[in-house]
């Protein structure tokens, strides 16, 4: 039996989890703790990397303590301390990276410098077992859009496509902003959009001509868009239908995203999809992709909403991935790395 | 009794063991490199080499000291946050303190003089300083201002320590960054330690969004 810690502090959650490992390899999460400073960052309408910053170094130690209790383990327990080392602020990631080193090395226990993204398809793992080789994988948050192909978990991870400008999250922030609700945008649009009719407004589908890169995303133009076609109604003097300006919206990203998304499995001959990332809870896509996915024939896995947000438990189940495979654990040495490409899973 | 001593304030990475026997504090060993980039990087590693080179181990410390800024540098929670984890995975006191008092404790070994101003780099075209008595004992600051703001003369001071990054007119004594020894000396381990709190003395630079921007041409 094995215990990993997990460390997360790559945006604005401040994450401990607890998974063991083991002799079969299986995953069982003991903690999951996360301290958000979400609500500090409400007023700016999005992330202030310094607020964030600042919220991880107080929330680190206490987290640290909770995800102990929630475990009913000792620090002395745990056998391996994975941290995400990138990618994502530089500033936030560099408390997690410290406070990890310190762990390590008073616990005398390797240390792994993990990749965020990877952590992300991880989670999965913990609620539904080991994933099939080759998975993709399609990673939708405030922070990421990204297509992954999934060779092995610990050692190769390959991206398949990318957004161009921002991420989906970040586009529900400043849709929601456009209509008058309020930041984090994912929760209340989805709720208005359920209210809406997604046929009411056509709005664009980023990059999905035919000479567009097949598996890139979009959504800098579908926000703006959406802005155009709101003022118009405003300069008219006409209210704003913010429920069917919520659904259309909606079903573009939803469409894009699980449209890609099969068509790249469909082309890489790759029977499972992972869905995962803060966005992964939005109602629509889950549908979206669960309709299409079963008619290519498509496995589709979505672990719960708590796992697809940003948290240490999906560190600590990629660490578990990486003791188990005997990858080298990095030196002391390890610093953040803001830009860490997908391909790099561990440091 | 055994120190560690950890400061990420200043562009210094800085990591010692300071044994403390009858109230005289000796340095056992320590690690510092200057690279405002390297905190993160540099201060296990540091942490871990002095020890190695003082012959002890983590479990033979009793206390960490950890300098608690004023500091621009993202550094500082490098050294902080490591501070923390120490002292919670070590089940060992963490004291803080101001880094500036830690120079003046260096200057003050210094040849003792007159009134001790100190200042560290803010960027920004502004310098943290504080200002001490001949005893020590700091009477103004921790404040953070353009240097041509810091009130010398209203101070009284005549010696300045800390980073030469401004002509205040004032022979300059003592280093640049908080040492171990400066570190320890400043830190009160008789005490209850207070909590460990960053010294930012800046608000996080960030604008509400006003209204929002028109998209539309025209
Ligand atoms: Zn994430």
């Amino acid at each position: 039996m094995t215990i990993i810690l997990g460390i997360e502090s790559s945006c604005d959650e401040t994450g401990v989890g607890i998974v063991e490992l083991g002799a079969d390899g299986g995953l069982e999460l003991l903690a999951d703790e996360v301290a958000s400073s979400v609500e500090q960052h409400v007023r700016f309408g999005g992330v202030v990397p310094e607020v964030a910053s600042r919220a991880h170094l107080e929330a680190m130690v206490p987290t640290m303590r909770r995800a102990f209790e929630t475990a009913g383990l000792g620090l002395s327990d745990v056998d391996a301390i994975a941290v995400t080392c990138g990618p994502g602020l530089a500033g936030a990631l560099l408390v997690g990276v410290s406070a990890a080193k310190a762990y390590a090395m008073s616990l005398g226990v390797p240390l792994y410098g993990a990749n965020h993204l990877a952590g992300h398809v991880a989670a999965d793992t913990l609620e539904h077992g080991p994933l099939p080789s080759p998975a993709l994988a399609l990673l939708v948050s405030g922070g990421h859009s990204q297509l992954l192909r999934v060779d092995d978990l610990a050692g190769k991870i390959t991206e398949i496509g990318s957004t161009i400008d921002d991420a989906a999250g970040e586009a529900y922030d400043k849709v929601a902003r456009v209509i008058g609700l309020p930041y984090p945008g994912g929760p209340p649009i989805d709720k208005a959009a359920q209210r809406g009719n997604p046929s009411a407004i056509a709005f664009p589908r980023g990059l999905t001509g035919p000479r567009d890169a097949k598996f890139d995303f979009s959504f800098s133009g579908l926000k703006t868009a959406v802005a155009r076609w709101v003022e118009a109604r405003e300069r008219d003097g006409e209210e704003v239908p913010v429920d069917d300006v919520a659904a259309s919206f909606q079903e573009a990203v939803a469409d894009v995203l699980t449209a890609k998304a099969v068509r790249a499995a469909t082309e890489f001959d790759i029977d499972t999809l992972v869905v995962s990332g803060g966005v992964a809870a939005n109602s629509r896509l889950k549908q979206l992709a669960a309709e299409r996915c079963a008619k290519a024939g498509i496995t589709l896995r979505v672990p719960k909403p708590r796992l697809c947000t940003d948290n240490g438990a999906m560190i600590a189940a990629l660490g578990a991935h990486l003791v188990a495979a005997g990858v080298e654990p990095s030196s002391l040495d390890l610093s953040a790395n803001p830009a860490l490409p997908v391909s790099t899973i561990s440091v | 009794m055994l120190v560690l001593a950890v400061d990420t304030a200043t562009p210094a990475v800085t990591a010692g063991v300071v044994e403390l026997v009858d109230g005289s504090a000796r340095l056992l060993a320590a690690r510092v490199t200057v690279d405002a980039r390297a905190h993160g990087e540099l201060l296990s590693p540091h942490l871990r080499d002095a020890l190695a080179a003082a012959g002890r181990t983590l479990a033979q410390v009793d206390a960490v000291v950890c300098g608690v800024g004023p500091g621009p540098f993202t550094g500082l929670r490098a050294g902080m946050v490591t501070a923390a984890a120490l002292g919670h995975s070590l089940d060992r006191p963490v004291y803080p303190v101001c880094s500036l008092d830690a120079i003046a404790a260096d200057a003050a070994a210094d040849p003792p003089g007159g009134p001790l101003l100190v200042v560290t780099d803010a960027r920004r075209r502004e310098v943290y300083w504080a200002a001490y008595a001949a005893d020590g004992s700091r009477v103004a600051g921790p404040s953070v201002t353009p240097p041509a703001e810091v009130p010398v003369a209203e101070l009284g001071v005549t010696r300045v320590a800390g980073a030469r990054v401004f002509d205040f007119g004032l022979p300059a004594v003592g280093p640049e960054h908080p040492s171990p020894l400066g570190l320890v000396a400043a830190a009160d381990l008789t005490a209850e330690p207070g909590p460990l709190t960053p010294l930012y003395l800046r608000r996080p630079d960030a604008v509400e969004p006003g209204a929002r921007k028109r998209v539309s041409p025209g």
